[in-house]
């Protein structure tokens, strides 16, 4: 039988009181004064590749759909580069929303499977919870391992390049005083409860 | 001269050319570096997606360490750690939730930050502190025909233009002028170059690395000029898959630090030249000559 999906959304869809969860975070207020004239979108690099621009998620937050925009590849494709943070007109500051999204969609594990970018951002967190640093050789083989173990070997030219070029490091750097960083770190998730250890 | 110094992570790994090429072509201006004692990664755009009070408290750790090493700016050559730190700074003015979580998590390590460190770009200490005059001077082997495409990537100017413009940047276009050098006109200069995507999601990545590359090559770029540690890896790295897709698209890109010190006359290998995956073409002929 052929399946059919509703393209419109109904009232029972929204999540009352999200809207408001989002805007109470520090940074993240302007967003009740979004006009959705689109210059995030027109400006966004990866917007090509979303499956909501970035306009239409800052229009489904503002409406409580919250599944929606915390299950989106959106909020993953944003890398970062504050060009819609830059340019809106109403100072809205779009990036700092979408790591409000990326944090609530990593809490609640409801991101897209297998979706390698929200595993890269946990295995990092992981990594500097426990050594203070980043290696970021080791880091990439860890994120391969985890979401895509093909890209081992498809990447063994990168691997022997970096070893040639003496880029590759093995083992980990790490600081000093790891307890210290662990206790800050617990100290800032007990003082707030939405925060996760990850 | 003396200035705190926070590599970051990727200027022990991935980036090592870039302190390889900054160390010496600070000391040879006469600025003292004394690297932060035991620092740790500032969380990057990888940690905010996880927990923003631990990122923030990761940055802070960094921030109170300086403030305690003694009066001097920090100089943070990487472009994230460089937001990361200005962002927990701005964060801890503004918002007094965040001021406070951070601050009791300083306290738990008797840390204390008054917010009096300042975070200091290396493009900025140059211009502004050393001065193009000083730089100019060292100058022994003028880069005369060398075409540069001078690339500033996203982070160092957004989206808090601490000193330079957001769009359109100057400051190295200015500092690559006074090496000899010529600047190509590069529009490109701060368009994101995909940062992580590479590894992520390379359909993505790739791409954007490649339009940054082929519009160099296109401008008659000798070599594009870098400022961040990511977007060198990106762009030099993955050549080979990028040339695959979509055409050959070979250009070097190097650390601007790399440039200075081949204008103060240090030899490729002294400034982590040979790091490079795609090498930079032999120097134009008129070089070093005035």
């Amino acid at each position: 039988m052929m399946e059919i999906k509703r393209t419109i959304k109904y009232e029972a869809d929204r999540v009352r009181g999200f809207a408001q969860e989002i805007m109470s975070v520090s940074g993240c207020e302007q967003l009740k004064s979004c006009i959705q004239c689109g210059t995030c979108s027109g400006t966004c690099p990866l917007s090509i590749y979303m499956d909501f621009s970035p306009r239409q998620v800052m229009a489904l937050v503002r409406a409580d759909f919250k599944n929606e925009v915390l299950s989106s590849r959106t909020v993953w494709l944003c890398a970062s580069c504050y060009a819609c943070t830059v340019e809106c007109p109403r100072q809205i500051r779009i990036t700092d929303i979408m790591y409000a999204l990326k944090q609530r969609a990593i809490k609640e594990g409801v991101y897209p499977k297998r979706f390698p970018i929200p595993i890269l951002a946990k295995e990092f967190s992981r990594m500097v919870r426990s050594k203070g640093r980043i290696t970021e050789t080791l880091l990439v083989m860890r994120l391969f391992l985890k979401a895509n173990w093909r890209a081992v070997f498809q990447s063994w030219r990168l691997g022997l390049g970096l070893i040639r070029t003496g880029r590759f490091v093995a083992r980990h750097e790490r600081i000093e005083r790891r307890e210290e960083l662990a206790r800050m770190l617990d100290a800032a998730a007990n003082n707030n409860g939405a925060a996760t250890r990850p | 001269m003396k200035y705190s110094y926070f590599p970051g992570c990727s200027l022990k790994g991935l980036g090592r050319a870039y302190e390889e090429s900054l160390l010496p072509v600070m000391r040879h201006l006469g600025v003292e570096l004394e690297e932060l004692e035991d620092w740790n990664c500032c969380g990057a755009t990888a940690y905010m997606s996880v927990d923003e009070a631990q990122a923030g408290v990761l940055a802070a750790r960094n921030l109170a360490l300086a403030e305690r090493a003694g009066p001097h700016d920090l100089l943070t050559p990487c472009s994230a750690c460089y937001l990361v730190l200005n962002k927990t700074q701005h964060n801890m003015a503004d918002f007094p939730d965040i001021r406070e979580r951070i601050h009791r998590a300083l306290q738990s390590a008797r840390l204390t930050y008054t917010g009096r460190t300042r975070v200091r770009h290396p493009l900025d200490i140059l211009v502004h502190d050393v001065g193009l005059d000083v730089i100019k001077e060292k100058v022994v082997r003028p880069l005369k025909g060398l075409k540069v495409a001078p690339y500033y990537g996203c982070q160092v100017v957004r989206p808090y233009s601490t000193f330079d413009d957001a769009w359109n940047p100057t400051t190295m276009d200015r500092l690559l002028a006074t090496l000899g050098a010529e600047v190509v006109h590069y529009p490109l200069k701060t368009k994101c170059c995909g940062g992580s995507l590479t590894g992520t999601l390379p359909e993505a990545g790739l791409r954007m690395c490649y339009i940054l590359l082929k519009e160099a090559v296109r401008r008659g770029a000798d070599v594009i000029a870098t400022i961040c540690p990511l977007c060198q890896f990106n762009m030099d790295a993955y050549h080979d898959q990028i040339d695959r897709r979509w055409g050959p698209t070979r250009i070097a890109v190097v650390y601007f630090t790399q440039l200075m010190g081949l204008a103060f006359g240090f030899s490729p290998r002294e400034l982590g030249l040979h790091r490079n995956f795609i090498p930079m073409k032999e120097l134009p002929a008129e070089v070093g000559k005035t």
